[in-house]
């Protein structure tokens, strides 16, 4: 939880973009880790069946674990499809600096 | 005198950090009025023309150490809320929590005889909620055709050939010819395995998009451009998708009622047991490899 406030700080105060798509990935990562730790049962192993064991105290709480990985999937095409955007951008305005391309559109509109 | 004026009104913004560049281009104001905001007469003016004053020449300052305060601030404050938020979440790790309920018994103990994987996480997101892993291939497919549409037709190498048939690195080439077949076979061995032991189709994906991409990097953009070219990348792409979506693509039409598969479960432990699910990794490993291989390839070249 921490480190979501970490990332979503992140996301505010820096103002190079690349960083801010940094800070989207810190706070997703908080996310797994809450969700995979919420999955812990005491004294409880991997849900992979061994020898034959299929009682429910035995294993932990396999639900969490599938989400996180939808949720893993979810990070990387975000970060992946905001970087293209990001590449863009870059090409178009010719820098990283948010509030200078946001400038550049003002001065754009009033020409 | 204009240019006085002009330049004292740099010297002045430039002791308050702004731009120099940006004050001397964009005064185009005409000269009486540069005179008007340089020489404020404080006998003269009330106190809502000089707070109009101070925000004109100083605003963005304040704005911006405003902000960053603001942010820290509400930092702080969202993760207190959150912290007291998990605090009075049930207990950590106790048997007894609501979430551990009729849901997880029934994939813990009836999984393996219903779905035939020993792994019964990948039992669970490849048979019982099998439409929500459609729904994360979709997503990885989505995202790999925007960044396509992005990036796809601002090719560097058509334009600079030189840059794709440069001679790579030794060292680069010779530990990719020994490493490369390793790194395949294990990628293999995870996505076939996926019902068996850790592992299933988005890692083992990656594992083997990982492979391409060393290749890529070491034997440079004609090699792999011989046998991966965009077509055939795309072609591998959909028809994974599309096997997905016949297999289990029916939950669309008769909501939760789940029709008896024709593929029976088999022996239990090994490899071509477990009904669709080898199929279903194979093509969520595929999927996730095109895509893993074609988002540094359209990043770094253009091109695929």
């Amino acid at each position: 939880m921490v480190l979501f406030g970490i990332g979503f700080t992140t996301l505010l105060l820096q103002k190079n973009m690349i960083k801010k798509v940094i800070g989207i990935n810190i706070m997703d990562t908080a996310i797994y880790l809450f969700l995979a730790a919420k999955g812990y049962i005491e004294g409880g192993i991997a849900p992979i069946v061994v020898d034959g064991i299929t009682t429910m105290e035995h294993y932990i709480n396999p639900i969490p674990s599938g989400l996180v990985l939808t949720g893993i999937v979810v990070s990387v095409s975000v970060s992946a499809f905001s970087l293209a955007l990001i590449q863009r951008l870059y090409k178009e305005y010719g820098t990283l600096d948010f509030d200078e391309v946001v400038y550049q559109l003002r001065n754009k509109e009033g020409d | 005198m204009a240019g006085a004026n002009r330049l004292l009104e740099a010297i002045i913004n430039f002791a308050e950090g702004e731009d120099i560049d940006r004050t001397l281009i964009d005064s185009g104001t005409p000269d009486h009025e540069l005179i008007d905001q340089s020489f404020i007469n404080y006998n003269e003016t009330s106190v809502g023309e000089r707070l109009h004053h101070m925000i004109d020449t100083h605003g963005e300052r304040i704005f911006n150490g405003f902000y960053k305060a603001a942010s820290v601030i509400i930092c702080l404050a969202l993760s207190a809320v959150l912290l007291m938020t998990v605090a009075t979440l049930p207990p950590y790790a106790s048997p007894n929590n609501p979430a551990v309920n009729e849901v997880a018994e029934r994939y813990l103990e009836q999984g393996m005889a219903e779905t035939g994987a020993v792994n019964l996480v990948t039992g669970m997101i490849l048979d019982y909620r099998a439409f929500d892993t459609f729904g994360e291939a979709a997503v990885l497919f989505i995202a790999f055709c925007s960044v396509t549409l992005l990036l796809h037709g601002s090719s560097s190498v058509r334009a600079n050939p030189t840059v794709a048939t440069r001679q790579k690195s030794v060292v680069l080439r010779c530990v990719a010819t020994v490493i490369i077949p390793l790194i395949m076979m294990f990628g293999i061995y995870v996505i076939l395995n996926g019902h068996l032991s850790p592992g299933g189709g988005f890692s083992g994906g990656a594992i083997i998009g990982s492979a391409l991409i060393l290749y890529s990097s070491a034997f440079g953009y004609d090699r792999i451009h011989a046998f991966l070219p965009f077509r055939t990348a795309t072609a591998i792409s959909c028809t994974a998708l599309l096997v997905y979506a016949a297999s289990k693509g029916y939950s669309f039409f008769t909501g939760a009622n789940h029709l008896h598969s024709f593929i029976t479960v088999g022996n239990i432990g090994s490899i071509f047991s477990a009904g669709f699910i080898p199929l279903l990794n194979i093509c969520v490993g595929s999927t996730v490899t095109i895509t893993m291989y074609g988002f540094f390839s359209l990043f770094k070249k253009g091109d695929l």
